[in-house]
This record gives structure tokens, C-alpha cells and sequence, in this order.
């Protein structure tokens, strides 16, 4: 049973990860993104995905997804429905779950973020049931096939598992609290592992969406530059296997990093835009240091929400600064959006990501656009590939509808 | 462990836009008439049930000047049930939690962007798009309701409104907020009329939306006793195999009230009617009513329920949610037991 819960008050558990799986436009899979995040490699390139010679923007980040996916237990007729966004999802949990080396079981939680789903399944039914509307085929596969949580179960066939799918679409905070709820699924007792991360493909709909907001930038994405204009789009997933430290040390798997603080609200200022002093941003990273038990002083690198917007780069740098005090002059910052674009619900996990490879590998990744700070940054931006001594890494990510998450990682060694 | 109690219901559907306009209809069991939802490119309209017309108050809120019905739903499923928790003077200090579930989400507004989109993306609307993402009305309900300290939007089919449930009584036992709404909510469209037509004939669409409060504090004589696991479909497991196993699990008597999930037709509704085809005892089934609202169905199921024990007509009801390609599951609410019991 669900509820009542068993769980006696107890110590939380200490949650660590043991796979990770990314897919994004510099490429499939850790070692790939690893080394474009590094140097900071910059992936956007004209859209071929849809129409965009009306729009103002031209580009995105796109991923190139490989012709064939990895051997799952999928059969033939499911991989045909998987659209990009499942497979990306597809391919960055296979990574995930075999360096975890977890085996088929019951009862294992999968928590995903996405904004969209199979938004391009939805735009294809909705093309044809305005542009052909006696035409059917096809369209009741598109109306389940556009589904969350149909995508997620997906995933449960192909590496033949079960448990209870939790979707959380908080927009481009989904990832960052699918990650978060997971953590307290485990701390809390109520789950010993949990598959969680994020997803989002690029789609027409929400490209024109950005575009119409004129939020979509047509030079460069610069997040926290004073000459930034906008944001760019890009895709991806990224998928972690999340336990607690005693199964993970039981079984002698190899420990990626741990999870040590995670922290959520709501800004009620604007449906899309930041309070403009950062306060609720400068909450949750208060709270997520209150629950990883550390300090700004001990944080060794932030990886920003930094979408590149006028508004959310001044918010968060105010909140950045409020929050680490005299820290902040000495704390490095950047945000990888600069390279890869936003990923939307797909942000936080894939950023997370991030913070897991500058833990492991020991780098900064830099913003190599990046040329006049704002002056709202009182942080140094990592601009040029840096090797740095990292232990802990902050992840922010903020959502339309303002939903704000803030994770803490710990490096594992 | 932590008790978690209802403070307060809402609902808006087809019927109305509040809990007696539902329970009304309920106790008739009369089927709500069925109106006609023009769908592009065909004489013929698509069926649906819809929300009567209305413009509650809220609606002068800054906030939710352009918003779509679904907020309009949210916000006032949300404001009945919290109704009784902000009569309090406490409440300005009340940490308040919103979980807002959805299926299809923002229809109306996602369409007409997209259409926009299609015809010229140069034009599309920039006040349209940000009201089509899913955490919209979870958003426009907090502005509303001010002192909201977490909220979280949940996507699934309608069985992840129990999901909700579980996440805000989870929020409850860690004390990070001090009562928690808990909404699902719907709005109708032609576009997900004709989707429903394609997978399950003979239904009809509705929209509205059900809330629950909880909170840790006895309220209403109404008590969460159990949620069931969550019988995931997977290749594995079928509908049906998920149904049994979480009928099952709620261990229901035959003096309590069982609110179902069925409607009028069979076909989708064959994995639950198959579980609970021997069940002696009474039953309330919405969605005959109301038609399919999606999880602002699941909601009304869930609000039947609580309103049954508070209304003393049964010392319990359980919640039977078999959804569409998720996973089943199930809850029970009774009247609450003393605290030593």
C-alpha cells in the first residue's frame, strides 16, 4: 500500500547515483557530452526539423539520434511508435541502466519531467484533423502515443521493470523536482532505487511559442552577457538511477556522485516572468543548502538556470549574489545552455548531468560566447575551458508558472 | 505515521459549479443532457457534456484575466474546498500546497496557438502560448490563493489524481506546508472530443475539476485510510490483471459505497467492470452522469466519496480508478476514528 506509509521516523537515507544517461545535441551518451561540455562546443544549427522561415529565430540545438536504438526488450511495433521524444528518453535510460547494472524487477518508481511529451504526435493529429479531417489513420495512435506517461511505460517494457510512473510537468523546472521528488522518495523510505531524469524534443508549436514571446534570441545565446537577447531552444533527455547508499555499497556499484540537497517553490510574481530580485530562486537555494547541510562557501561551482533572457539572468544573478554573499566573487558560474540550448523539461536532468561530470572529471564548463559580464553578475563566468578542483555542485532550474528547484551534488570518491 | 484528514471539497462540472450541484445530480442519476461541439472540417458536431457558463468573481484577479476554463475550473474547485480552511483567521499564516493533475491540460489554448502557429507563426499570439503549458493553472491558483508555499503540476491519465493525493499527504507528513489542495481538472475541446471518438466510441466528453483539502488537522470527519499500489500496465500486466490486484487491495465492505470509474458503454470500461463485477454493495458511478472528464473525472470520484462519509450516508467510500493507460488504483475514505483509536 501506498498509504498508509510504514516508514518509521528514522535517519533519511543518503542517496547516491550509479547510472546516468544523456542525450543532446553535442551528441548520445556521457563520453560525447562530456567532452563538448568541456570545451564548451556549441551545437546550434539551422532547424530541419520543422518550417521555421517565418519565424524570427532559425536555430536550435538539435540532437542527432542514431538509426537504430539499443536491443530492449521493445518489440518491432513499439519502437515504430516511439517518436523522437521517446527515443531519446529510450536511449539515455539504457545508459543509465546498464551502467547501474540494475536487473529487471518490481516495485521501482520512475519519475520523469517533460514539458511536451509527444508534442509532435499531438501537432501531427491535430495537422491532420484540420488539414484532412475525413482521415483517420493513424490518429488514435497519435492520441495515446502523445501521452507522458505512455512514454514512460515504454520505458518500464524496454528494460522490463514496474512501479508507479510519476510525470511531473512543472515547464522547465520538471526535471530539476522529477529528480528532487525522487530524492525524497528515497530519503523518506518510500522507495529503496528510483529511475528518474527528464526529457523534452523540440517541436514546432512550443519553438513558435518562444519565438512569439520574442524571447528566442537571433545572434548568439549569451546567458548573464549584457548583450544577451534571448534564449535558444534545444532537446535531449537525461536519466539517473538514484539509491540509497547502503544498496548501492551491497551491490559494490560504482557511485557516480550523491544527491545531498534539493530545495522547490513557487514564485507567484508572473506566470513567465522571475521576481526581479531573485527572491523566490534565492529561497530554494537556501533551502537546498538547509537540506545538503552545507554552506555558499562550500558550493565549488553553480550551474545557472542562465537561459539568456533579459529577465531571468538579472533575477537569478541578484539572487546568486543575496545567496552566496561574500562567496560570490570567487564562485564560478555558467550555464550550459550556452552550448546546447534549452532543453525545457529535459534542463534540470541534463544539468544535472552536467554537475555530475564536472564532479567526476574535475572541469568547469565554459561559455565560450560569453565576453561582457552584466552587471548584475557579481560571479565570475566560466568563459574558457577550466580544469578545477569541484566537490560540490549547485543545479538551478525555473519554470513558466513559476516552479523553482535547486539540487545539490556531492562528488563521490 | 502521519493522519491525513479532509478539510474541504470542490468540484465544477457539467451540473455546476459547486459540490451541491454535484451531489444533486448524483442522488437524480439522471444523465446530463449532451450538447454539440463543432469539430473543423465536418457538418456533423462532436458530443459533449459542458460546464454552464459562468463568471465567478475570481475572475477579476489580474491574474486570470486571459485564462483559459481549465483555470477557471482549478480555481474554483480550489477556492470551495479551501473555503472553510481561509474563514480561519489563521489562514493568512496557513503554508499552503497545491498538486494540480492533469491529462489533456490546456486544450483550448494549445489548439488556438497551434492553429495560429500553422498559419502564420509571425502572428501567433505571445499572450496565447504561455497559457498552453501544463503548470498554468497550478500558477494562476497560487497567485489566487497567495500564501502557497509548493506547488506541483502532475500529468498522467486519470488515475495519477491519487498520485496527487499521495504528494500532498506526503508534503503533510514532512510538514513543509500545513494543508494541501489537491485538484484535477479538464477543459473541453473538439480536439479531445474527437480523440475520445476514436478510442472509446460511444463516451462523452466533459470537463470541470474536483478538489480535495487535506490536512493533518481533523476538519470534516472525513479521513484518508488508504491509497492501494499503483498497478502499473505494463507488457506484463494487463488492464485487467491491474484492476483485481488493486480491488483486491482496498479490502471494501459491502455497507460502503464503492465510487466507480465506469460509464455508459463497455468497451473501455471492461478491466474495472470485470473487477467489480460481483460487488454486492452500493455504488456511484460520475462519469454516467457527467460523461468522461478525463481527471477532472477521477476527481469527482474522489469528492463523491469524501462527500458520502462527511454527509454521514456511509462510514466509508473507496475510490476505484482503473485509467485508460497508466496504471489502476485505488483509495479509501472513512469517517475518522478518535486519535487514540
Amino acid at each position: 500500500m501506498l498509504f498508509p506509509t510504514t516508514s518509521l521516523p528514522r535517519t533519511p537515507d543518503r542517496v547516491v547515483i550509479t547510472g546516468a544517461g544523456i542525450v543532446t545535441a553535442l551528441g548520445i551518451g556521457w563520453k560525447s557530452n562530456a567532452k563538448g561540455f568541456r570545451t564548451g562546443r556549441v551545437a546550434f544549427r539551422p532547424v530541419t526539423l520543422f518550417d521555421v522561415s517565418r519565424n524570427r529565430a532559425k536555430t536550435a540545438a538539435e540532437a542527432d539520434l542514431p538509426p537504430n536504438l539499443p536491443p530492449t526488450h521493445l518489440n518491432a511495433r513499439q519502437i515504430f511508435r516511439l517518436d523522437r521524444a521517446g527515443k531519446m528518453l529510450l536511449l539515455a535510460a539504457c545508459e543509465a541502466w546498464e551502467q547501474a547494472g540494475w536487473q529487471p524487477s518490481e516495485n521501482l518508481p520512475l519519475v520523469l519531467g517533460t514539458t511536451g511529451g509527444g508534442m509532435a504526435l499531438g501537432e501531427n493529429y491535430f495537422r491532420q484533423a484540420t488539414q484532412q479531417p475525413q482521415r483517420q489513420r493513424a490518429q488514435a495512435t497519435r492520441a495515446v502515443y502523445y501521452q507522458p506517461q505512455v512514454q514512460a511505460r515504454m520505458i518500464l517494457d524496454a528494460l522490463d521493470f514496474s512501479g508507479p510512473i510519476t510525470i511531473v510537468s512543472n515547464a522547465c523546472a520538471s526535471g530539476g523536482n522529477a529528480i528532487g521528488h525522487a530524492w525524497e522518495l528515497i530519503r523518506s523510505g518510500q522507495a529503496e532505487r528510483v529511475v528518474a531524469g527528464g526529457y523534452d524534443a523540440l517541436c514546432e508549436m512550443v519553438f513558435s511559442g518562444f519565438d512569439s514571446l520574442q524571447a528566442l534570441s537571433t545572434t548568439v545565446c549569451r546567458p548573464f552577457d549584457a548583450r544577451r537577447d534571448g534564449l535558444a531552444l534545444g532537446e535531449g533527455a537525461a536519466i539517473f538511477t538514484l539509491e540509497t547508499l547502503e544498496s548501492a555499497r551491497g551491490r559494490g556499484a560504482k557511485i557516480l556522485g550523491e544527491l545531498i540537497g534539493y530545495g522547490t517553490a513557487i514564485d507567484q510574481h508572473h506566470l513567465t516572468q522571475p521576481q526581479p530580485q531573485g527572491s523566490t530562486t534565492l529561497a530554494v537555494m537556501k533551502q537546498a543548502c538547509a537540506s545538503a547541510g552545507v554552506t555558499p562557501e562550500e558550493i565549488d561551482y553553480v550551474n545557472a538556470h542562465g537561459t539568456g533572457t533579459a529577465l531571468n539572468d538579472s533575477s537569478e544573478a541578484l539572487a546568486i549574489a543575496e545567496w552566496a554573499g561574500p562567496r560570490v566573487a570567487s564562485l564560478p558560474v555558467s550555464s550550459t545552455k550556452a552550448g546546447i540550448g534549452h532543453l525545457l523539461g529535459a534542463a534540470g536532468a541534463v544539468e544535472a548531468a552536467v554537475c555530475l561530470m564536472t564532479l567526476r572529471e574535475q572541469w568547469l564548463p565554459p561559455e565560450i560566447e560569453f565576453e561582457t559580464p552584466d552587471p548584475a553578475c557579481k560571479f565570475p563566468v566560466v568563459k574558457n575551458p577550466t580544469d578545477a578542483r569541484v566537490n560540490i555542485a549547485l543545479s538551478n532550474s525555473f519554470g513558466f508558472g513559476g516552479v523553482n528547484a535547486t539540487l545539490i551534488f556531492r562528488r563521490w570518491t | 505515521m502521519s493522519r491525513i484528514f479532509v478539510a474541504g471539497i470542490g468540484a465544477v462540472s457539467p451540473a455546476g459549479w459547486n459540490i451541491a450541484a454535484l451531489r444533486a445530480a448524483l442522488d437524480r442519476g439522471e444523465l446530463l443532457p449532451v450538447q454539440s461541439l463543432e469539430r473543423p472540417g465536418w457538418k456533423n458536431p462532436l458530443r459533449a457534456r459542458l460546464v454552464p457558463p459562468a463568471r465567478p468573481e475570481f475572475l477579476s484577479h489580474p491574474r486570470l484575466r486571459r485564462t483559459s476554463p481549465i483555470t477557471h475550473y482549478t480555481a474554483s474547485a480550489a477556492l470551495e474546498a479551501a473555503a472553510g480552511l481561509r474563514a480561519s483567521p489563521a489562514a493568512k499564516n496557513v503554508r499552503l500546497g497545491i498538486v494540480v493533475c492533469l491529462q489533456s491540460g490546456c486544450v483550448q489554448y494549445s489548439c488556438r496557438f497551434y492553429e495560429e502557429t500553422l498559419k502564420n507563426p509571425a502572428t501567433a499570439s505571445p499572450l496565447v502560448f504561455p497559457e498552453t503549458v501544463y503548470a498554468a493553472p497550478a500558477s494562476h491558483v497560487a497567485a489566487l490563493l497567495e500564501n502557497v508555499a509548493l506547488a506541483c503540476s502532475l500529468v498522467g491519465d486519470p488515475s495519477a489524481f491519487l498520485q496527487g493525493v499521495l504528494l500532498g499527504a506526503q508534503w503533510l507528513e514532512e510538514n513543509r506546508v500545513d494543508a494541501c489542495l489537491v485538484i484535477g481538472a479538464e477543459e473541453t475541446n473538439w480536439i479531445t472530443a474527437d480523440a475520445l471518438r476514436l478510442l472509446d466510441r460511444p463516451a462523452v466528453i466533459s470537463a470541470g475539476a474536483g478538489a480535495l483539502c487535506l490536512c493533518r488537522e481533523e476538519k470534516s470527519g472525513v479521513e484518508l485510510s488508504a491509497v492501494t499500489d499503483a498497478h502499473t500496465y505494463t507488457a506484463k500486466i494487463n488492464h485487467a490483471q491491474a484492476a483485481r490486484a488493486m480491488r483486491a487491495q482496498l479490502k471494501i465492505s459491502t455497507n460502503e459505497l464503492l465510487c466507480d470509474g465506469l460509464g455508459n458503454h463497455s468497451r473501455a470500461d471492461a478491466a474495472e467492470r470485470a473487477a467489480w463485477r460481483d460487488w454486492p454493495g452500493p455504488r456511484v458511478s460520475p462519469k454516467r452522469i457527467f460523461g468522461e472528464g478525463l481527471m477532472a473525472a477521477a476527481a469527482w470520484q474522489c469528492v463523491a466519496a469524501c462527500d458520502a462519509v462527511a454527509g454521514g450516508k456511509f462510514t466509508a467510500a473507496s475510490v476505484s480508478l482503473v485509467g485508460s493507460n497508466q496504471q489502476a488504483i485505488g483509495a479509501r475514505f472513512e469517517k475518522s476514528r478518535p486519535f487514540d483509536a
